[in-house]
C-alpha cells in the first residue's frame, strides 16, 4: 500500500506518529512529515491504517497505484 | 551591446559581449526606446516556423529537446524533455494534457521572466506552442502576476491567433504577486480557481494538474529556449554552455554597489568574468546570495572561483536556481542579510505547513537576535539543528530555501557569526560591517523594474 500526507492539512495532532512511528516523524512543534516515500511494507499496513483512520483532520490518505507507474519509456 | 529602457529604468539589459543573444533582443539600438517585439518582427526573424508535422514530427522534436539537454529555468533545473515525456506517458493512459507557461516570478531578486513576457512575448508563445505539440496538449495557459506582462502577452496571443500561428487556445491567468505563487502546484491551483498557493505532492502536475489533466508546467525562460532548438537543432544549441548545463541563461544581478542588470550569459562563464562585466572589483566581493533567495549564501573567495553552471554552483554547496545572483555590498553583513531574507520567508510563506510557518518564524527570531548581538550559543545550536532537520518538511520549496539560508550562513561565515555572538551586549555585536550601518531590507536586493518603453 502507498500513502500520502498532506502537510497543508496537518494540524499537528501527532496521532499518526503514535500509531506508526516508523512512517511519520514530528518536528519541534508537533507537525508531521512522512519518513519514507509513502510505500508501506505489508507487515505495517495495520498500524498505518490506524494512523489513517485516527488522524482528526484526514491529512493521511491511501493512494491508488496509477497504471502509468508500471510502464517504462515514453 | 547595451540595451537601455527609458531614462527612469535603472536595470541594464545586455548579452555578454561576443555572445549571439538567443533570449534577449539582438538588434536594439543602444539608447533607443525599447518596446515589445511585434508579431511581424518575430515572424521576420524566423519565428513561428511551420510544424512539427503530426505525431512523428512531435516525437522527433521531443528527441531534439532531449539531445539539447535543456534544463528548466524556474529554479529546479529539471531536464525539460524528461518532464515532457512523463506528461506524454501519463496522457496516453488518461486524457489529453495541458501546458502552462509559468511567468509568475515570485522571486524579488529576479526580473528575467517579466522581461521576457514584456519584451519578447512571441518567443515565449512560440515555445509554448512547441511544448504543446510535443506533449499533444489541446489547451495552454500563460500564468502571470505582472500587469505589464499580462498586457503584453494578451496582445501577442491576439496577434498570433489572428495570423493562425497558435494551433490551440491559449488563456492567460493573472494572480496577485507572491513568493509562493510561482511554484508549479500554486499555478495549477490558481488556474483551477483556487488560491495561488502550493499543494503537497503527490499528485504532481504531470499526474493531475489543470482540470485534473496531466499538466506540463514550464518556466517562460525554459519555453523561450525551445524555438532555438526547433530552428537550429540540438547540436547548435549546445554550442553555448557546458555539457551538463547547455545553452545560455538569463541572470539578474543585484547588489555589489551597482545598479541591477539583466544579462544573457553562457552557462559555465567564470564568475570573475561576470564581475568584470558588471563593473565589480572581485576584491570587494565577500559574499553572494544565490538563486534569488532560495540557494543561500556563498563566501566571496569560493564564489569568485566558481563558474556559473549548475554543477559548479552545486559543488560550491549552493545552486544557480533561477539565475538571480545578489552580490553582498561592502557593508552588507551576511548575518544581517540572512536576517532580512529569513524575515521575508517568515512573512511571505504560504501559512499552510506547520513546519514552515513555525520553522521560518523561529529561525527568523534567532537571526534577528544574532544580528542585534543578543543570541546565545544555545540559540545558535537550535538554528543549526533546524537548518538540518527541517529540510524537506514543507509542501513547497520555501522551507528548503530558509534552511539553505541558515545552513549556508553557518557554514560559509563562521567567523562573522562568531563575532555577532561574542560581541554580546556591545554595540552591533562586534561586527565591523554592522558597526558602520546595519543592513535591513524588506525585500533585500530587489531588482528594479525593467521598463517596457
Amino acid at each position: 500500500m502507498r500513502i500520502r500526507l498532506d502537510r497543508t492539512v496537518c494540524d499537528g495532532f501527532g496521532v499518526c506518529a503514535a500509531r506508526a512511528p516508523g512512517y511519520f516523524s514530528l518536528d519541534d512543534w508537533g507537525y508531521a512529515s512522512l519518513s519514507g516515500d509513502g510505500e508501506v511494507a505489508p507487515g505495517d499496513e495495520a498500524a498505518v491504517t490506524r494512523a489513517i483512520l485516527d488522524c482528526p483532520v484526514h491529512a493521511v490518505t491511501r493512494l491508488a497505484k496509477p497504471p502509468w507507474a508500471e510502464e517504462s519509456g515514453g | 551591446m547595451e540595451i537601455t529602457g527609458d531614462v527612469t529604468a535603472t536595470c541594464a539589459v545586455a548579452a555578454l559581449p561576443g555572445l549571439a543573444a538567443r533570449l534577449l533582443h539582438e538588434d536594439t539600438t543602444p539608447g533607443s526606446p525599447q518596446s515589445a517585439e511585434s508579431f511581424d518582427a518575430y515572424l521576420a526573424a524566423a519565428g513561428y516556423q511551420d510544424g512539427p508535422a503530426g505525431e512523428a514530427g512531435a516525437g522527433q522534436l521531443l528527441d531534439a529537446f532531449e539531445q539539447s539537454g535543456l534544463r528548466g529555468r524556474g529554479g529546479a533545473a529539471f531536464p525539460f524533455a524528461v518532464k515532457a515525456r512523463t506528461v506524454r506517458r501519463v496522457a496516453r493512459w488518461t486524457v489529453p494534457p495541458v501546458v502552462v507557461a509559468n511567468g509568475e516570478e515570485g522571486e524579488p531578486a529576479s526580473v528575467k521572466d517579466r522581461w521576457l513576457l514584456r519584451n519578447r512575448p512571441h518567443l515565449v508563445l512560440d515555445g509554448l506552442r512547441l511544448a504543446a505539440a510535443v506533449v499533444g496538449a489541446e489547451r495552454a495557459y500563460v500564468y502571470v502576476s505582472d500587469p505589464a506582462a499580462a498586457r503584453s502577452v494578451a496582445a501577442a496571443v491576439h496577434d498570433a491567433e489572428l495570423a493562425g500561428r497558435l494551433p490551440i487556445p491559449v488563456e492567460i491567468t493573472v494572480v496577485e504577486p507572491a513568493y509562493v505563487a510561482g511554484e508549479e502546484t500554486a499555478a495549477v491551483r490558481a488556474i483551477n480557481g483556487g488560491p495561488a498557493k502550493p499543494a503537497d505532492k503527490p499528485p504532481r502536475p504531470f499526474e493531475a494538474g489543470v482540470a485534473g489533466r496531466p499538466t506540463l508546467v514550464s518556466n517562460v525562460e525554459t519555453l523561450a529556449n525551445l524555438p532555438f532548438v526547433y530552428r537550429h537543432g540540438a547540436a547548435a544549441y549546445r554550442q553555448a554552455g557546458t555539457a551538463a548545463s547547455p545553452g545560455t541563461f538569463l541572470a539578474t544581478i543585484t547588489g555589489g554597489g551597482r545598479p541591477p542588470a539583466l544579462y544573457e550569459l553562457p552557462h559555465g562563464l567564470p564568475f570573475r568574468e561576470l564581475l568584470s562585466l558588471h563593473g565589480v572589483d572581485e576584491g570587494t566581493v565577500h559574499g553572494v546570495l544565490m538563486g534569488g533567495y532560495f540557494s543561500g549564501l556563498i563566501g566571496g573567495s569560493t564564489a569568485v572561483d566558481m563558474t556559473l553552471d549548475h554543477e559548479a554552483v552545486r559543488a560550491a554547496g549552493s545552486g544557480l536556481g533561477c539565475g538571480a545572483v545578489a552580490i553582498l555590498g561592502e557593508n552588507d553583513c551576511p548575518v544581517a542579510v540572512a536576517a532580512s531574507v529569513m524575515a521575508y520567508f517568515a512573512r511571505e510563506n504560504a501559512g499552510q505547513c506547520g513546519s514552515c510557518f513555525n520553522g521560518t518564524a523561529a529561525m527568523s527570531a534567532v537571526l534577528d537576535a544574532l544580528r542585534d548581538g543578543g543570541a546565545t550559543g544555545d540559540d545558535l545550536a537550535r538554528l543549526r539543528r533546524w537548518s538540518m532537520v527541517l529540510r524537506g518538511r514543507g509542501a513547497c520549496g520555501t522551507l528548503d530555501g530558509a534552511v539553505n539560508l541558515a545552513g549556508s550562513l553557518l557554514s560559509h561565515f563562521p567567523e562573522t557569526v562568531g563575532r555577532h555572538l561574542e560581541g554580546g551586549r556591545h554595540l552591533a555585536g562586534g561586527c565591523d560591517r554592522c558597526a558602520v550601518s546595519v543592513f535591513r531590507a524588506t525585500r533585500p536586493y530587489e531588482a528594479e523594474e525593467v521598463s517596457l518603453a
